[in-house]
């Protein structure tokens, strides 16, 4: 299996996104990671990018479509997001990129919160197993997994990636 | 999981924390633009009340909408319809309409988990308060401000002040507060207002304020229930309120940093002066605000597990 060094990619991650809001103008972007990786993901960005703002904070629980079939989670926490998103240049964060339907719910809910300027999706890892026409703009690592295969980040410290197989 | 929310008796503490857990994230709902997430969109909740009520209801519908569902209120005067079969025929006629969940208040005891015995496996019953039985959605705010303020339930002593013998708000209370651990449960009230079995509710009991107070974390004082009062049970309210009416020099017998609770509605003069219910240590309006929040974790969780068992069906 291919070698994956979390904190390797993050590193990678976090110049591509340098060059990404240069690149694109982007000017005084609201960091936000999704709970719970991409929250860790996104506390090692800002602090690779010297960004000292508070970091915005959304769990989707609320928004997810499969709440008819799995119910409210145990472990739902707060999103705490900055009080207003309006007209801001959002740089929105997680660890993996599947079916993409995290990325929708958490979209449906920033824009419950104000209208943003812009949105940039930007991910650790991207697999196959699209659902839903959802690209990241910016991304360290593309795998393709077999369906029985999940991958998962544990962390905060250290960030490791690992590959289940559930065969 | 739980289908239905009838009383806390039966929960585990686990459940109970996943009730407070979840009312914590979904008050930050409060602070954005558009304060509503689509949790229960298009689910049909009908607030079936058979009793006066204000702030229980509003709060209820409050809560559904902001979980996008659709709110019935139906309010049925107390006199009418109390036998057994009319409530049904009442419930079994807006279960056609494919309610989803019914919020129940009702003046007889039991009256919530008798309809939770016939209603379709897809619906959901939420007692609002039935008789001198449970409130238990009251209790479950009482617990979120208490744990919002004291935080450690194994810290602290609770005084409940009052009526303990009409009430179900207290009978919910004690039985929650034992439940998250809470150190030390006091009820303080004339021995008329007592039920026969308060030493089996797990409190130790006291018949003085200057007692029962000190050094008490919380005191949640009740409402004197004038309506429930015809058997003689006190000589008149205002030596009712010169024994046990919260006032300053009372609440001095209390920790410094007590805070004082009260379901409402509050009778000024009666079980409390304005002084203390408007004073510093009362969170008696921050009870009202997080019960909007509680109660939209109780209907989510509610909903959540009913559909579930739908599915391993």
């Amino acid at each position: 299996m291919t070698e994956l060094n979390a904190q390797q990619l993050t590193e990678n991650l976090a110049k591509d996104l340098k060059s990404y809001i240069s690149e694109h103008k982007i000017v005084d972007p609201i960091f936000i990671g999704i709970q719970t990786g991409g929250v860790w993901i996104a506390n090692q960005l800002q602090a690779l990018l010297e960004n000292k703002d508070k970091l915005g904070v959304l769990d989707i629980t609320f928004y997810r479509d499969d709440f008819s079939r799995v119910g409210i989670q145990p472990t739902v926490k707060p999103s705490k997001l900055p009080l207003s998103v309006d007209n801001k240049h959002i740089i929105l964060i997680d660890d993996v990129l599947h079916t993409g339907r995290t990325i929708r719910a958490a979209l449906n809910e920033i824009f419950d919160y104000g209208r943003p300027a812009s949105v940039t999706l930007v991910v650790l890892v991207q697999r196959n197993g699209k659902e839903l026409p959802i690209q990241p703009d910016v991304v360290a690592k593309t795998l393709t997994l077999e369906v029985t295969q999940h991958i998962k980040l544990r962390g905060p410290n250290p960030l490791e990636l690992e590959i289940i197989d559930q065969k | 999981m739980m289908r239905h929310f009838l009383q806390i008796d039966g929960h585990s503490t686990e459940e109970l924390c996943h009730i407070l857990d979840t009312a914590e994230s979904f008050t930050s709902v409060d602070d954005r633009a558009v304060k509503k997430v689509p949790l229960l969109r298009g689910k049909t909740i009908v607030n079936l009340f058979f009793e006066p009520s204000t702030r229980t209801r509003t709060t209820f519908e409050l809560a559904a909408k902001r979980l996008s569902a659709d709110v019935l209120n139906i309010n049925i005067a107390t006199s009418a319809t109390t036998k057994g079969e009319s409530l049904l025929d009442t419930l079994f006629n807006l279960e056609a309409m494919n309610s989803d969940m019914f919020i129940v208040r009702h003046p007889e005891s039991g009256a919530a988990e008798f309809m939770s015995n016939y209603v379709a496996p897809h619906v959901s019953i939420i007692n609002a308060g039935d008789g001198r039985h449970a409130h238990p959605t009251q209790a479950m705010l009482d617990m979120f401000t208490i744990r919002k303020y004291a935080k450690d339930f194994s810290k602290i002593k609770v005084a409940i002040v009052g009526d303990i013998l009409h009430s179900r708000v207290a009978r919910s209370q004690i039985e929650a507060l034992n439940l998250l651990g809470a150190r030390e449960v006091r009820v303080i009230a004339p021995r008329t207002l007592l039920p026969a079995n308060i030493s089996q509710l797990g409190v130790e009991v006291f018949q003085t304020c200057k007692e029962g107070l000190r050094d008490v974390d919380v005191i949640i004082m009740l409402r004197l229930q004038k309506e429930r009062m015809q058997g003689g049970f006190l000589p008149s309210e205002h030596e009712y309120f010169q024994l046990y009416g919260l006032t300053s020099e009372r609440l001095a017998f209390a920790k410094p940093d007590a805070i004082v609770m009260h379901p409402g509605p509050i009778n000024r003069g009666v079980e409390i002066s304005s002084e203390v219910a408007d004073g510093p240590q009362s969170v008696i309006l921050q009870q009202v605000e997080y019960g909007i929040a509680v109660r939209m974790a109780i209907l989510s969780i509610a909903m959540g597990s009913h559909d579930k068992s739908d599915r391993d069906i």
